[in-house]
């Protein structure tokens, strides 16, 4: 996979919430953040060091309301890492994306679980396939590893099929293809999409 | 040993380690419970997972979109369509693909069979797991292999079935699928009848369940709780009514919601939505109609345009997610998967606060995980 | 005592011996294959026609099975424990009945006996548990003895209600006081008191959770392997034809019975106290396959508040009902009452439950609010 810095730009979009944007902006009043539509769904980039203080007034406030944490993802972008966290409100039954950016060389942001109490394994396995550090996490240990495991594995430097360790003597046997190339291209029609 | 004449107010005890799995007969997968028990109650535990972790995130970045569809079906491997349904959804909404008509119902009619099926097998074991010595097992696969041969008349296969596609379905329903579900649909009504007479009156069996593993409303919420086990704790939230997709929202049926958070309603919420996914397959069988399968602007090759989406269903076991980020090549750059389980595994520390060490292995039934979904 | 008694007392001895272990055997084939049909199966197909050679096979895996003896077990005890238990579910046959006159010896205080005699196996489980150098089959060994300990006292008091009617502990005298009604007519709680408690004694479902005890942690009985484990397991059936022997024999009038014995004289019999043994065994399969396991706590209240409460009923009307010397009708119509009442009692949950579904169906408008 070539290297690839730069996020990708926005695409269509597909929805928009102008109620969520105003609360939004009353309610991250000082935290300095960028939103953007990403087909239907509104994301905000925050800084790291505004993270635990935004979640908190994203889960409290009465036009936000975000009482329901879906998922915590980690993505390597290789320029820098990054986490994003999906976001459900019950009552009010809006959604949000909220991503974070974090450096490569000290990846540490606190943890969620103040706020949501789930966010407790997505944190140790974003931490432990991508190494950041959740500041704050009551337990960061291993999670779906075996004990001793080297390296984290969803980064895009560690290489799928190598053991850790042994990169180099990988690196000297191109990985052979599974099935040889065909002799001639499929014919129009053959085969699913 | 003390030399003071009196003797203690209450006996020293010392709390011992119970250690359950990850190979146990509660046929739940591998999973480890490691409980402090003090006397009979349980007073901390610790779930261990990963004995089956496969790297799918990993291995799906590899892949194309049509080879990640098999990976998909063994994330949750009682719920494949429902899996594939997810993917499929998210690289269409990338590629602003809409399936045919015809594609949505056949999709939805094997959802729902899949959702009783994942029910049935839920039944089978969480009957296991209160005592019934195989009777709950049988009863409810008798039933799940029905609808296996359902399944595998469409797809080819029983589970793994890689049928569904971007843009729609990989082919067409057999010429007798009308007959085979006029044939199946009064069987499993009965079926379910069946099973609700067996245990649901049962004075054992309320007493087992009722009142065991409360989670309140607020914690489930605040623990990302979901599917059944959600709506057992009186929270009305249904990703096909909250965010509808496919079909759905032109459909009728009714969503199940419980009120004191304990085993026993969430038992009594899957029973019940196992009558609502048979309302819902009459509906879509009457309205089933003609046309193709697949829709006609699917390139040969996958390549969504850069960008990213993040699409919820709701699997038999709660909200499943999946999350692609797409830089505009044939492979996923990021694929990140929500499963239901993994977050409703979570909960378990909550609801078995104060239970006893023979309600564990009841409460983690009622949970109703797949290690595959867990640990992906 | 001459040769020839000896060599009666002996020959009856492998009679019984003899009797007992094909019953078992028996038992073991019949139990899957019934809990089998109930589970909508078939059972044993493939050893022998329709696999009756299934428990032969059983028994020969079972002798040929490695005996383990782990290495911190305490030697002795663990040797013993089987046997202890074994031994008195084979004592108690010497005095059961078959007929009025196929017994190997009666005794004139038979029942007595059996109820002694039997409460030393839950020694032997103890034993089992606390020899295996196991915290866990410690932990097991614990439960089956307050299990077995509380559900001494209903079965005792059951049958000291029918011991008052019939005025009499020997077995015998016993059958032949209900040659005109017999005793469930009189006693329908103390029949469902005896079978229940019985049941609890057994370790079967839905009290089993001593043995049950594999599926969360191992039950007395873990360390156990080979022919040591078969003395477990023959114990347990052995018991189970027991209970279900005392429960003909107490309530449901033994051996006599309308049509076979004027046709076949005493194997008419001998037939019908069989019929009706397997009648009760029948009724125990059946409630395994369909029953979940009581946790222990819930086990032991039923036990001492429940059961135990309801026995001591049935004791007091019952010396009150003989101490008027009312016709038998009365102590019908009163026993019935208090099934009646204690079913009530029990089925509250179910009816609460009923009134009240907990579970309701929230429509798309509903929701949309």
């Amino acid at each position: 996979m070539t290297t690839h810095g730069a996020q990708p730009p926005t695409p269509a979009v597909t929805a928009s919430y102008p109620e969520l944007e105003a609360a939004l902006k009353e309610a991250l009043a000082g935290v300095p953040y960028t939103s953007e539509y990403i087909l239907d769904e509104l994301v905000v980039t925050l800084p790291p060091e505004h993270v635990l203080s935004a979640c908190r007034v994203l889960k409290d406030h009465p036009r936000l309301a975000f009482d329901y944490l879906r998922c915590i993802s980690g993505v390597d972008w290789v320029a820098n890492l990054q986490v994003v966290y999906h976001l459900w409100s019950m009552s009010l039954r809006h959604k949000l994306v909220v991503k974070v950016n974090l450096p490569n060389d000290n990846p540490r942001v606190a943890s969620v679980i103040p706020v949501w109490r789930g966010a407790d394994w997505h944190e140790r396995e974003a931490a432990e396939l991508f190494g950041i550090v959740f500041e704050g996490h009551p337990d960061l240990k291993p999670l779906l590893l075996y004990e001793g495991f080297e390296g984290y594995p969803l980064r895009k430097s560690f290489a799928q099929g190598v053991k850790p360790g042994r990169e180099a003597e990988a690196a000297e046997k191109p990985r052979k293809a599974v099935r040889p190339p065909a002799e001639k291209p499929p014919e129009k029609g053959e085969g699913a999409p | 040993m003390t030399t003071d004449a009196r003797p203690q107010s209450t006996p020293q005890t010392i709390e011992m380690m119970v250690n359950m799995g990850p190979q146990h007969p509660s046929t739940h997968g591998v999973f480890r419970m490691v409980l402090q028990v003090d006397g009979e109650r349980v007073t901390g535990m610790e779930s261990v997972i990963g004995y089956l972790h496969r790297g799918t995130e990993k291995l799906a970045e590899g892949e194309m979109y049509r080879q990640v569809i098999t990976l998909f079906d063994r994330l949750d491997y009682l719920a494949n369509f429902n899996n594939e349904h997810t993917f499929v959804m998210v690289t269409e909404k990338l590629m602003g693909v809409k399936p045919p008509e015809r594609a949505e119902f056949i999709r939805v009619i094997l959802l729902e069979l899949n959702r009783i099926a994942s029910h049935l097998m839920y039944y089978a074991a969480f009957g296991a797991d209160t005592g019934v010595f195989g009777t709950t097992f049988m009863y409810g696969f008798r039933e799940r292999e029905r609808i296996q041969a359902v399944f595998e008349a469409v797809s080819g296969a029983r589970m793994m079935h890689n049928f569904m596609r971007v843009g729609g379905v990989k082919n067409d329903l057999p010429a007798n699928f009308d007959a085979m579900m006029g044939d199946l649909m009064p069987v499993l009504e009965r079926g379910v009848r069946e099973c609700d007479d067996l245990l649901t009156t049962n004075e054992i069996f309320l007493e087992r369940t009722q009142g065991i593993g409360v989670i309140s409303a607020a914690d489930a919420v605040n623990l990302g709780l979901s599917g059944p086990n959600l709506r057992a704790c009186g929270v009305p939230y249904d990703v096909r009514r909250a965010e509808p997709y496919s079909i759905y929202d032109k459909l009728d049926f009714d969503v199940p919601v419980g009120a004191r958070g304990d085993c026993f309603d969430r038992y009594l919420v899957r029973m019940e939505e196992m009558r609502q996914s048979l309302r819902i397959l009459k509906q879509a069988m009457k309205g089933l109609p003609a046309g193709p399968v697949m829709a006609t602007n699917v390139p040969k090759g996958l390549r969504p345009p850069k960008g990213e989406a993040f699409v919820c269903t709701e699997n038999p076991r709660g909200e499943f997610g999946v999350y692609v980020i797409s830089d505009g090549k044939d492979r996923p750059y990021r694929l990140k998967i929500r499963g239901p389980s993994f977050v409703n595994l979570m909960s378990l520390p909550t609801m078995m606060r104060n239970a006893y060490i023979a309600d564990a292995v009841v409460i983690l039934a009622s949970i109703d995980i797949v290690l595959g979904d867990v640990d992906r | 005592m001459t040769l020839d008694t000896l060599l009666d007392i002996v020959l009856r001895l492998v009679a019984l011996l003899l009797f007992i272990t094909v019953t078992v055997l028996a038992l073991t084939y019949l139990e899957r294959k019934v809990l089998a049909r109930i589970q909508q199966r078939v059972g044993p197909m493939r050893t022998g026609p329709l696999g009756l050679l299934q428990p032969i096979a059983d028994a020969l895996k079972l002798l040929v099975k490695e005996d383990l003896m782990p290495a911190k077990v305490d030697r002795l005890l663990f040797w013993m424990a089987p046997l202890v238990v074994f031994v008195p579910a084979f004592v108690i046959w010497v005095t059961i009945p078959f007929t009025r006159d196929l017994v190997v010896r009666n005794l004139d205080m038979g029942i007595f006996f059996i109820v002694a005699v039997s409460g030393l196996s839950s020694a032997g489980m103890v034993m089992a548990g606390l020899s295996s150098g196991n915290k866990y089959a410690l932990l097991g060994a614990a439960r089956a003895a307050a299990q077995l300990i509380s559900y001494e006292l209903p079965v005792v008091f059951a049958i000291l209600a029918v011991v008052m009617i019939a005025g009499s502990l020997d077995l015998r005298e016993i059958v032949l006081k209900q040659n005109v009604t017999p005793y469930i007519v009189v006693q329908p709680v103390g029949f469902l008191l005896f079978v229940m408690a019985g049941l609890a004694e057994l370790g079967r479902t839905p009290f089993d959770i001593p043995s049950a005890e594999s599926e969360l942690m191992g039950g007395p009985m873990i360390e156990y392997s080979g022919m040591h484990w078969a003395m477990f397991f023959l114990a347990e059936y052995a018991n189970t034809f027991a209970l279900a022997a005392l429960a003909t024999l107490l309530y449901l009038g033994g051996w006599e019975g309308p049509v076979l014995p004027a046709l076949l004289g005493p194997v008419g019999n001998v037939l019908w106290f069989l019929i009706k043994c397997y009648l009760v065994i029948m009724l125990i399969f059946w409630v395994r396959s369909a029953m979940p396991r009581l946790r222990v706590d819930q086990l032991l209240s039923l036990a001492w508040k429940g059961l135990l409460s309801l026995s001591f009923a049935n004791l007091f009307l019952t010396a009150f009902y003989r101490y008027m010397g009312w016709p038998d009708v009365v102590m019908l119509v009163v026993s019935l009452a208090l099934a009646a009442g204690a079913l009530y009692v029990m089925a509250r949950r179910r009816r609460a439950t009923a009134a009240h579904p907990s579970v309701r169906l929230v429509t798309r408008e509903e929701l949309a609010r």
